[in-house]
């Protein structure tokens, strides 16, 4: 039988990238689990190291820091959902416009996704949200205000930010090409139906583009979960921008608790599965409709 | 109410000019067709009228009022479009009802005309589907539901049975033209086939590179084509034509006949050939015959019985009074 000469051939050359990509995986979950039942504090040769049962997941929930985190990562994961989709949505209805240099316009709006997470935190951080010599400091004292000083007197607002403009790109991508496939008969036929232009968005375009939209927000909440660097470098955690990953690092690589980190470290795997089962049923309803 | 009229309109894209001045009256309840080869402007017309492309100059009436610069909304007319155009995430009532929404009509008007225009276009068993639900006959019918619970004063019709198959298509045919004589509005419908052109119209606009070719009816445009371009697009199968010396014997520098106008014999004619491929349709036949002559294959349409196979000598003489004399330039000699 060839075909099933060729299938388990086929398995066998797979089984290299599925065992790799497995372990790659597997490895660290397990490594996290095993951890998290542990106590396990390399920096203090006084405690000895054993196992704790479900110690760490209880002292990880019970401590002062664990809810504000959580409310943190949700606000800062919703602010920059909101402002992407919004001023995405936006600008795809701009950028679908024909104008003179569409081209070099779509690649300089795509150009803050390449840019890295540390580097763009750092380049909005010192150029534009330094108090004494940001471009926003000057821009305030020229209309003779007070300058912000953004990162302590409204770091949250700054961190989702500086998030937002990196994740803004990918939004309007996403959406512009949503918006590209939208049958232009379909806005010709409303437009004779009697439709002013914004109901034409709200009845026709932004219908069309809902699939486009629950795509970015699965997309973007996932990643956008684990946003790290750009507190890192910005308030380093302070001002109240602790979000749940960065409470996890603190317990890990600041205390020294690997046990109590890695319990934090099952509880985020938790959490971003859950949303994830939630974004994937309103996902999979959008495309049987 | 709907007459319209076109007054020395243009249209532009760039440097392009697709439809040079361009005079055209539509008479009120009229069932007129704009027909020619794709590319020659026929659509673009259509949208002029409509208002969804802007005129680049002349003027565009409708029941004397000059809409030229009216926003397409403000026009009266309702458009079915080629794709239907259906708006895929409401269902088919609220598809039907979004244009009499946008007026602000009250709640139990919608109702009763949404009502009134399934039961005429017999929707009623779908109204809750949604359109991707829905054969392309049933799509066609909700996008001209859409089209009629707004009362138009005119409906515009862009190549709609462009995309359903044969079957079908003669089907929604009769269907439209059935509505047209109920309602009696002034419909526009423009279409690249001439069959639906014949059987539809009541007055055929033939258009060739934005140009108007010959207005007419049905028949008139078949007895008298005003030139050479409509008698080769107007009847199926297309018109024959000669040039040269058998031209020249009628006086003219092409002669054309139809198909349907040429004796057939095996014994004697007017011109010898050997009859190429034979299409059998069963009531008719259509030979495809090489005159000994030279030249183009004559087609003749000879009755369904007719037997003659391939390779086959034949003679075929004209029909006098149904020839069609032309001029160099293209126009009908009288």
């Amino acid at each position: 039988m060839a075909t099933q000469h060729s299938r388990s051939a086929a398995r066998l050359m797979m089984a290299p990238a599925v065992i790799l990509l497995l372990g790659w995986m597997l490895i660290p979950l397990v490594m996290t689990l095993w951890f998290s039942f542990r106590r396990f504090l390399p920096n203090r040769p006084d405690i000895v190291p054993g196992w704790v049962g479900f110690d760490n997941y209880v002292r990880f929930v019970t401590s002062s820091a664990f809810w504000p985190s959580v409310q943190t990562t949700l606000i800062i994961v919703g602010g920059a959902l909101l402002i992407t989709i919004v001023l995405g949505v936006l600008l795809a209805l701009l950028l679908d416009q024909p104008m003179w240099g569409q081209g070099v316009v779509r690649i300089l709006v795509i150009a803050p996704f390449f840019v890295m997470p540390t580097v763009s935190a750092l380049v909005w951080k010192n150029i534009f949200m330094d108090p004494v010599n940001g471009l926003f400091a000057h821009l305030w004292r020229a209309f003779g205000a007070e300058p912000v000083v953004w990162l302590s007197d409204a770091p949250i607002f700054s961190i989702i930010l500086i998030v937002s403009w990196q994740w803004l790109p990918f939004a309007t991508l996403i959406l512009l090409t949503a918006i590209q496939s939208l049958d232009s008969e379909q806005l010709e036929a409303s437009e004779m139906d009697g439709a002013p232009p914004l109901s034409r968005f709200f009845y026709i375009i932004l219908p069309h583009l809902s699939r486009a939209i629950t795509i970015v927000i699965l997309i973007q909440t996932i990643f956008l979960l684990s946003v790290f660097a750009e507190i890192f470098v910005t308030t380093g955690g302070a001002f109240g921008t602790r979000t749940l990953t960065y409470l996890i690092f603190q317990r890990v690589l600041e205390s020294q608790n690997v046990g109590l980190g890695s319990a934090g470290g099952v509880y985020a795997i938790i959490l971003a599965n859950i949303v994830a089962v939630f974004l994937m049923r309103i996902v999979g309803k959008n495309l049987d409709a | 109410m709907g007459r319209i009229v076109l007054d020395k309109v243009t249209k532009r894209f760039g440097s392009v000019e697709v439809i040079p001045p361009l005079d055209l009256t539509i008479e009120d309840g009229e069932f007129t067709v704009f027909v020619g080869p794709s590319g020659c402007g026929k659509s673009t017309l259509l949208r002029l009228i409509a208002g969804l492309e802007d005129l680049s100059s002349g003027h565009i009436e409708i029941d004397g009022a000059d809409v030229s610069t009216v926003p397409p909304a403000k026009r009266g007319l309702a458009m079915v479009f080629q794709s239907y155009a259906l708006y895929p995430h409401m269902s088919v009532r609220k598809n039907i009802a979004f244009p009499l929404r946008m007026a602000k009509l009250d709640q139990a008007e919608i109702d009763r005309r949404v009502s009134n225009a399934a039961q005429v276009l017999n929707l009623n068993d779908y109204l809750d589907r949604r359109p991707g639900q829905l054969s392309g006959g049933q799509r066609q019918r909700v996008a001209i539901g859409r089209a009629i619970v707004r009362e138009p004063s005119a409906f515009l019709f862009d190549e709609p049975l462009s995309n359903l198959d044969a079957a079908l298509r003669v089907g929604m045919r009769l269907e439209i033209s059935e509505l047209h004589k109920r309602l009696k509005t002034t419909m526009i419908y423009v279409t690249h086939d001439q069959v639906e052109a014949m059987t539809m119209a009541d007055k055929i606009v033939v258009l060739r590179a934005g140009n108007i070719e010959q207005v007419g009816s049905p028949l008139e445009l078949y007895n008298r084509p005003r030139n050479r371009f409509v008698a080769g697009f107007i009847g199926s199968p297309k018109m024959n034509f000669l040039e040269g010396a058998e031209a020249a014997k009628h006086g003219a520098h092409a002669i054309g006949f139809r198909p349907e106008h040429l004796g057939i014999s095996l014994t004697e004619g007017e011109w010898k050939g050997t009859v190429g491929v034979a299409e059998h349709l069963g009531s008719d036949t259509f030979l495809h015959v090489h005159p000994e002559s030279g030249g183009e294959t004559i087609t003749v349409r000879v009755d369904g019985e007719f037997s003659a196979r391939h390779g086959d000598i034949v003679y075929l003489t004209p029909v006098a009074e149904k020839i069609h004399r032309f001029a160099a330039d293209g126009l009908r000699i009288q």
